[in-house]
């Protein structure tokens, strides 16, 4: 009978147990730690080291996944994620074609998800699903504001021929519409490519007043040296994708003077005293500064961190209606995420509405130029 | 099209033709000795240029541990082979190591492009008779096939290795020449006259090796006929290591030559040893003046094609193999037939 007690007791605490642990909240991350997104994954992946472990006096918990930059691995992570750890919410992934594999999942899951990548997608559709990086046409719009402002009438693009070449252009050709520049011509090259002589050659016989450029990384510089070498004139602009101090150190003397935007965070030093993104950015820069060395500042970490800063101010509110680990919580969740307003992160400053599951504005794009070997704010 | 456009395409077109001509001629060398496709030849290219770029910025690069790993891996198998072998293996797989990884210790901190050159070709050198060794002689006897499937896994070793050793930067090898000569509109970069020397010197070194010694001669009997090579008493495992370490020789000077004309990542190679594949195929696998003709063609037309049309340019380029293989199964029927 004392026995039968003990037992009955024993599974009793068990449960208990199992009770409180599941009253944590747990956020599951899918990140692309290693593959070719590794360069960007190690940002994206370094914010956590600042999250804080209790929100709200709720013990939050990271499960931090890495998808290899493989979208069908990401799928398989986010189910598990689902199914075993019961995630009440997913930060990522980092990757966009992983965040079109995962956010079907996540929706259909009620389990509210905020991209990282440039995604566009219908929150009509997809209600659990947001975004927080500037999408493409923001940060290009701002681009062309510039050239327009500076008497630019013609552009011509190069690119990488591949989805981000392309998703560059379909931008371009917008912000280009909206501005009365014309686009003179599109010219294509691969990440992997040795020379792009030909496609300046083609692009300098339709004698634009600029290029726009549709690539990323270190391979950005390739057309940027070849129209310098041919003796291009012209202004040279470029995306988000470029700004980084690879991009100056492979491409030297050359890409002095090109211009692009960026994530405010990058030059978090340059802002101007009045920027409201200014005092966030810089706190956390200079925690992730100290951390990973004065070389790391990078616009990657800032997403993860904002993912966080949105969940963590929405999360007191879900709490309020039901406890993590359920579907209310999860719903209530989704409700108090597409109610942020006036949220400033450390990459721009969010307003959700059922419409806009991304809500930035300008304020979340800066210009910068490559002057004396580094990217400096231009006002 | 101006004629200054058109032979400012042809200069392009050549100079990156030259690279796939090198690595077309270490893909013939290869496969006629040991009926391997050299698929991680393109990823020894960007091993070469990874390792030249890490040694000029004053590192010691990874690749020299897996070397130093390679060797010692190779050094103790060989003591099995008695005193003879172990003797001889001491020498290439023990002292040579020491003296390269040595050297890069010490040279490393100096960053002098010329030796970082030498000695990044020095460290990858090696990793084709090791490839061999340990990859491809234990099945040296199936099919092509199971060689090729064996060649794409250890594509992905590389290139995970490389990702592990070099991160996902990319990173330029500091160049040989910075001059420039202007003929009329032409301008011509010292680079590009330094990659076509590499290729030519290559191609008449080549020549004497195969015509004039005994082991260039000996893999020239071992490609012509394997079992009649091994009749008269040519090694075939000699062979092989000797293809291997040409090849990859030839993979590492490539990758240096083009690293300095445009940054490189580890996963660089692939691709362009690709390109090269094709131009090899031209020759039917087999004919080396064929290969050389088909790796310009591939230059000049992926330069023309990205003038013309730049997004269709790699449809270009590999569309032409399917004339040339049409040609090639017509005439003579398949390789698996004859092997």
């Amino acid at each position: 009978m004392k026995a039968r007690l003990f037992a009955i007791a024993t599974v009793a605490g068990l449960l208990v147990g199992a009770g409180l642990a599941q009253a944590q909240i747990k956020i599951g991350a899918i990140l692309s730690i290693s593959g070719p997104g590794a360069g960007m994954g190690n940002g994206y992946k370094g914010a956590f080291d600042f999250f804080p472990k209790e929100i709200a006096g709720q013990k939050v918990e990271y499960i931090v996944r890495d998808d290899g930059t493989d979208a069908s691995n990401a799928y398989t992570i986010a189910q598990k994620m689902i199914t075993e750890d019961h995630v009440d919410a997913f930060i990522g992934p980092s990757l966009t074609a992983s965040d079109a594999a995962v956010a079907p999942l996540a929706d259909k899951a009620k389990v509210p998800m905020i991209a990282m990548a440039p995604y566009e997608y219908d929150p009509h559709k997809q209600p659990y699903v947001f975004n927080d990086a500037q999408p493409l046409s923001l940060m290009v719009a701002k681009v062309f504001k510039y050239m327009q402002q500076h008497g630019v009438k013609t552009v011509g693009f190069i690119g990488f021929s591949d989805g981000w070449g392309d998703a560059v252009l379909a931008a371009t050709k917008t912000a280009a519409a909206a501005d009365g520049i014309r686009i003179l011509d599109d010219e294509r090259y691969a990440r992997t490519d040795t020379s792009v002589d030909a496609q300046v050659l083609r692009l300098m016989s339709r004698h634009p007043q600029a290029v726009m450029m549709g690539n990323s990384a270190t391979p950005a510089a390739l057309p940027v040296v070849a129209l310098r070498r041919r003796g291009y004139r012209g202004g040279i602009y470029g995306n988000h994708g470029i700004v980084s101090p690879a991009f100056i150190k492979v491409g030297g003397a050359a890409v002095e003077g090109v211009i692009a935007d960026t994530s405010p965070l990058v030059v978090y030093k340059q802002l101007p005293a009045g920027n409201v993104v200014k005092p966030v950015a810089t706190a956390f820069m200079q925690e992730y500064t100290k951390k990973f060395g004065p070389q790391s500042v990078n616009p990657f970490a800032g997403y993860s961190y904002d993912a966080m800063l949105l969940l963590k101010n929405a999360i007191p509110q879900a709490l309020k209606v039901a406890k993590p680990g359920t579907v209310q919580f999860r719903e209530a969740l989704r409700a108090a995420l597409e109610k942020t307003h006036e949220l400033v992160g450390v990459s721009g400053v969010y307003n959700m509405t059922p419409d806009n599951h991304n809500g930035q504005d300008s304020r979340a794009a800066v210009l910068v130029e490559v002057k004396h070997g580094a990217w400096r704010e231009i006002h | 099209m101006d004629p200054f456009i058109f032979f400012a395409l042809l200069q392009d077109g050549i100079t990156t033709g030259a690279i796939y001509l090198l690595l077309a001629i270490g893909l013939l060398i290869v496969f006629s000795a040991t009926r391997v496709i050299f698929v991680p030849q393109g990823d020894l290219l960007a091993f070469g240029a990874l390792t030249a770029a890490g040694l000029q910025s004053g590192h010691v690069p990874a690749t020299l541990w897996l070397l130093d790993g390679l060797s010692a891996a190779a050094l103790l198998a060989s003591l099995t082979g008695g005193v003879r072998a172990a003797g001889r293996a001491l020498l290439v797989w023990g002292v040579y190591p020491a003296v390269v990884s040595l050297a890069s210790v010490w040279l490393a901190r100096r960053e002098i492009p010329a030796v970082s050159i030498l000695l990044a070709l020095a460290i990858v050198t090696p990793m084709g008779p090791l490839i061999w060794r340990f990859a491809y002689r234990p099945m040296a006897d199936a099919s092509v096939l199971a060689l090729l499937i064996l060649s794409m896994a250890l594509h992905f070793v590389l290139i995970g290795l490389g990702l592990v050793f070099f991160g996902p930067e990319e990173a330029s090898v500091p160049a040989l020449s910075t001059a420039n000569f202007t003929i009329g509109a032409l301008d011509i970069s010292g680079q590009s006259l330094c990659v076509l020397g590499a290729a030519v010197a290559l191609v008449v070194g080549l020549g004497w090796f195969f015509g004039a010694t005994v082991q260039g001669k000996a893999l020239r009997a071992a490609a012509s006929d394997p079992l009649g090579a091994r009749l008269v008493g040519i090694d075939a495992g000699a062979t092989g290591s000797l293809a291997f370490g040409l090849a990859a020789f030839i993979a590492a000077l490539a990758g240096v030559l083009i690293g300095a004309l445009t940054p490189l990542s580890y996963d660089a190679g692939f691709e362009i040893g690709l390109k090269g594949f094709v131009a090899a195929i031209m020759g039917g696998l087999v004919s080396y003046p064929m290969a050389a003709a088909g790796a310009l063609l591939v230059g000049v037309l992926e330069s023309l094609g990205s003038f013309w049309a730049s997004a269709y340019r790699e449809v270009i380029v590999f569309t032409l193999l399917i004339p040339v293989l049409l040609w090639l199964s017509l005439r003579r029927g398949s390789d698996e037939d004859r092997a």
